[in-house]
């Protein structure tokens, strides 16, 4: 037990020297100098509420990825069905009970449409299911359902979209080292260190640029409008601007037939050189810009919509086709919101809206303030405690107290090797896991004192000692981790922060308090052969 | 060197004498608690009823102007506001519940924070924001939630590595000591309406773990003189039992006092809350090792037989063969 090799001692101290040095570059960096770049440098990182900055989570709405996709099934249902060799009329369609539902003309073409509906329908992901389920009821109704695994493939890659989206966006801002991360089904976690205010961001992550050119229904009755009637194969659509005090002008845009504004090489705020109200230029890829350019040729003198996630932005009549591959888009812009929208249309439109359910902004200030405070906190108490252990177990407590500083260095060192965050709460666990190092030493020198009291020789005490408190040692420290467990798994940021360093300090304080002590307390054993314990 | 010996050698307090009426204190102090936290309720911060919190300090004040503030708040018309001091008389936080209709338009949420804040920079110069915190309903409800989940599957998770590790009367023993500690913290928190939030719990949760500490250790020692004095009267053996680690026990939670008091006094304002709950919580989860975990095993009758030696010789005393 007591027995140490030459190669245990080396071993033991190149493990200690290697982590607590490690903690260098942390405490440098958090003493305010820099750590020079040409020395490798694992490093705390700071969490948001000690460095200051926004933390946003953005929730996604399920049931909308849905309606996008019945109204994506509609489009091709109508397109498959017209390039049939005997197109089939359809008709009475509905998608109003989250199913796709119409009618076919012809009954006994139920086989055929069924046939050439099938390729529509893919496999969903690894479910072994089918994403649609086709049903035929009353002998000529289709109703296309999705099902849910096909929902929440779809879901699953709507959000895979809309996390890459944002990171283009926040990348597009030029922050630095932001965090972006999925969360659960529907949501994305941003996490900016050093913003202060989110507001730019957040107008910039609202915005879901979804961006669409439709025609306007110029012989649509402006009453039923008014009243948000459309007229059949419309929709009403509102006006983005509304003059204070009235209700939302309204227009109606023809359904189908519009093209959308996702097939941009580019977008730029521009500037309309009349007005010099703040425009947006945008540019089509090829494809894109071809379609464009039939749209404009086939309506000129008409106008047509340029609406912008669900509201008309402006109704420009087309003077002449537009050909070059690009438009500009103008509406009531400031600069700040015509530049915002061109990045959002560069990074491309958000697969689904995201909604701001949690934000969290913490001022500079104060995470300084905490740091500094935490520090002589840790200072004082580190000092009172070592104090204190020292006047109650004279050579042992010297042990327990140099085996205490090398757990701060160990803790800070292995935080900064696997690159954790230090959060608020951490700085208390830190704290907190300082005190609950020593118990370790507590109950191996108390049970050394009791073996010598029970007239044991010093040998066999110390042994006892380190062998009988080891096993209430490892059970305390075991139920530690399960809490910490635990917290790591229900907690949000922060707490999460907190469980790790708990863990990492009941690791190293398990090192440190019995691995070192013993071999230091081995080692004075071996040199002195004392015959009695100052204990 | 003369050390400093806090328990001298060869206590032996009849700490289970007293059980019964401690017994009955621990329990009227458990059900004060809980009718506490029913009637007067806990302090929820944004984290668990939704809405926004912004925080405050006035640099260039000795103190907040409470009073001011909330007519000031009030005044722009998003309903009273809840004011409070934490840290630093000039540091105040105001919680406002999130207006109608910002579950589905977090613009409103937003344009109200905005307004706020605005409005509070122009009416003091030296005012300066140190954070808005904006929880929704819906985020709320989940966060209250998995904070409850977290402390139930901790409390059971714990209590069953006890029972695997020891014998069943010891983690239900175990158990009912955790909830005698979480509760009378939670009265605590409900006395003095310090904040309820995130942080809070991951105290409740630390305590679980920390309290359990001195519970393992005595149980510890339990298990270890039932197999060396079989015949002992069960009583007597756990006195002899929290007597012999009366020492451990006591320079520990000194040790972890010594740490908790230097970090409320001169650590950070903002986990003063957090702090304080593990503060309070390693005074009772001391007390509660001695006298909840230990004289429950006198009822759940736990006697030499559970631990069969022989079975593990390893763990069987050196003591006695000695």
């Amino acid at each position: 037990m007591l027995d140490f090799p030459r190669w245990k001692v080396l071993l033991l101290w190149a493990v200690t020297l290697v982590i607590a040095a490690a903690a260098l570059p942390s405490i440098v960096d958090m003493a305010g100098y820099r750590w020079p770049a040409a020395l490798p440098e694992p490093k705390v990182n700071l969490g948001l509420d000690l460095a200051g900055g926004s933390h946003l989570m953005l929730e996604a709405d399920p049931t909308q990825v849905r309606t996008q996709r019945i109204e994506g099934m509609e489009e091709s249902v109508r397109n498959k069905l017209h390039a049939m060799a005997q197109p089939v009329r359809i008709s009475d369609i509905s998608n109003n009970n989250g199913s796709l539902s119409f009618l076919i003309d012809d009954a006994t073409k139920v086989d055929a449409v069924r046939e050439a509906l099938l390729p529509l329908t893919n496999g969903a992901g690894l479910t072994g299911k089918r994403d649609w389920t086709i049903n035929v009821v009353d002998g000529n109704r289709f109703v296309l359902s999705p099902t849910p695994e096909g929902i929440d493939q779809a879901v699953s890659q709507a959000m895979d979209t809309a996390v890459e989206v944002v990171r283009k966006r926040i990348d597009a801002l030029g922050t630095k080292e932001p965090t972006i991360i999925r969360s659960g089904a529907t949501r994305i976690v941003v996490q900016v260190p050093g913003l202060q205010d989110p507001q730019g961001l957040k107008n910039l992550l609202g915005q879901t640029a979804k961006l669409e050119f439709k025609l306007v229904d110029q012989t649509a009755d402006a009453a039923q409008v008014y009243q948000g009637i459309a007229p059949p194969g419309d929709e009403i659509v509102p006006y983005a601007e509304t003059k204070a005090g009235q209700p939302a002008a309204k227009i109606a845009v023809k359904r189908l037939g519009g093209i959308r504004g996702d097939q941009l090489t580019n977008a730029q705020l521009s500037s309309n050189q009349q007005t010099n109200q703040p425009t947006v230029t945008i540019t089509f890829n090829t494809d894109g810009g071809e379609r464009f350019a039939k749209l404009t040729s086939a309506n000129v003198g008409k106008p047509f919509a340029i609406i912008l996630d669900g509201k008309v932005l402006s109704a420009p009549v087309i003077n002449e086709p537009i050909l070059g591959g690009s438009a500009v888009i103008s509406g009531n812009f400031t600069s700040d919101s015509a530049g915002q929208l061109a990045i959002a249309l560069r990074s491309g439109a958000l697969p689904v809206d995201l909604k701001v359910v949690e934000e969290r902004t913490v001022g500079p200030d104060l995470g300084a303030d905490s740091i500094h405070k935490g520090m002589i906190a840790m200072g004082i108490g580190t000092l009172a405690l070592a104090v204190f252990i020292l006047a109650t177990y004279g050579r042992f407590g010297v042990y327990a107290c140099v085996a205490l500083v090398f757990n701060v260095f160990m803790i800070l060192g292995v935080m900064g090797i696997i690159g954790t965050t230090l959060t608020l709460p951490g700085i208390a666990g830190f704290v907190l896991t300082i005190g609950a190092a020593v118990d370790a030493n507590v109950l191996i020198n108390e049970r050394i004192r009791e073996e010598r009291h029970r007239g044991r020789r010093v040998v066999q005490a110390v042994e006892l000692g380190y062998k009988e408190a080891g096993r209430a040692i490892f059970d305390a420290n075991i139920t530690n981790v399960i809490a910490a467990m635990l917290m790591l798994a229900f907690g949000s940021g922060p707490i999460k922060g907190f469980a790790v360093v708990l863990i990492i300090g009941i690791a190293t304080s398990v090192f440190t308090a019995i691995m070192l002590t013993r071999m230091w307390v081995a080692q004075w054993l071996r040199r002195a052969r004392p015959t009695e314990l100052s204990l | 060197m003369k050390l400093l010996k806090l328990v001298p050698d060869h206590t032996n307090i009849h700490f289970l004498k007293w059980r019964v009426p401690f017994y009955l204190v621990s329990m009227v102090l458990v059900a004060a608690s809980w009718g506490l936290v029913l009637t007067k309720g806990l302090n929820l911060g944004v984290d668990f009823i939704g809405g926004q919190m912004i925080r405050v300090t006035f640099e260039r004040s000795a103190e907040a102007p409470v009073g001011p503030l909330r007519d000031e708040v009030t005044k722009l018309g998003y309903g009273e506001p809840i004011l409070q001091r934490f840290g630093k008389p000039n540091e105040v936080s105001i919680r406002m519940k999130l207006p109608e209709g910002a579950e589905h338009d977090p613009a409103l949420a937003d344009r109200m924070a905005r307004t706020i804040t605005a409005d509070i920079r122009k009416n003091h110069a030296d005012a300066r924001v140190d954070g808005v915190d904006s929880v929704s309903g819906k985020v709320s409800k989940e966060l209250g939630w998995d904070a409850f989940r977290a402390l139930g599957f901790a409390a059971l998770a714990v209590a069953a590595y006890i029972w695997v590790r020891f014998e069943w009367q010891f983690g239900i023993g175990a158990l009912l000591s955790l909830v005698h500690d979480v509760s009378l913290t939670l009265g605590m928190f409900a006395v003095t309406q310090l904040e309820f939030d995130l942080n809070i719990v991951a105290a409740l949760l630390t305590l679980i773990g920390y309290s359990l500490n001195d519970t393992i250790v005595v149980y510890d020692r339990i298990r270890e003189n039932l197999k060396k004095y079989r015949r002992m009267p069960l009583p007597e053996l756990l006195d002899l039992s929290v007597n012999e680690t009366l020492a451990r026990t006591i320079v520990t939670s000194l040790s972890m006092l010594i740490t908790l008091v230097s970090l409320l006094v001169f650590g950070p304002q903002v986990i003063f809350g957090f702090t304080a709950a593990i503060t309070l919580g390693i005074f009772i989860g001391t007390y509660s090792s001695i006298y909840m975990a230990a004289p429950i095993l006198i009822w759940l009758k736990v006697s030499p037989k559970s631990f069969v030696p022989g079975e593990k010789p390893s763990d069987g005393p050196a003591g006695a063969k000695a």
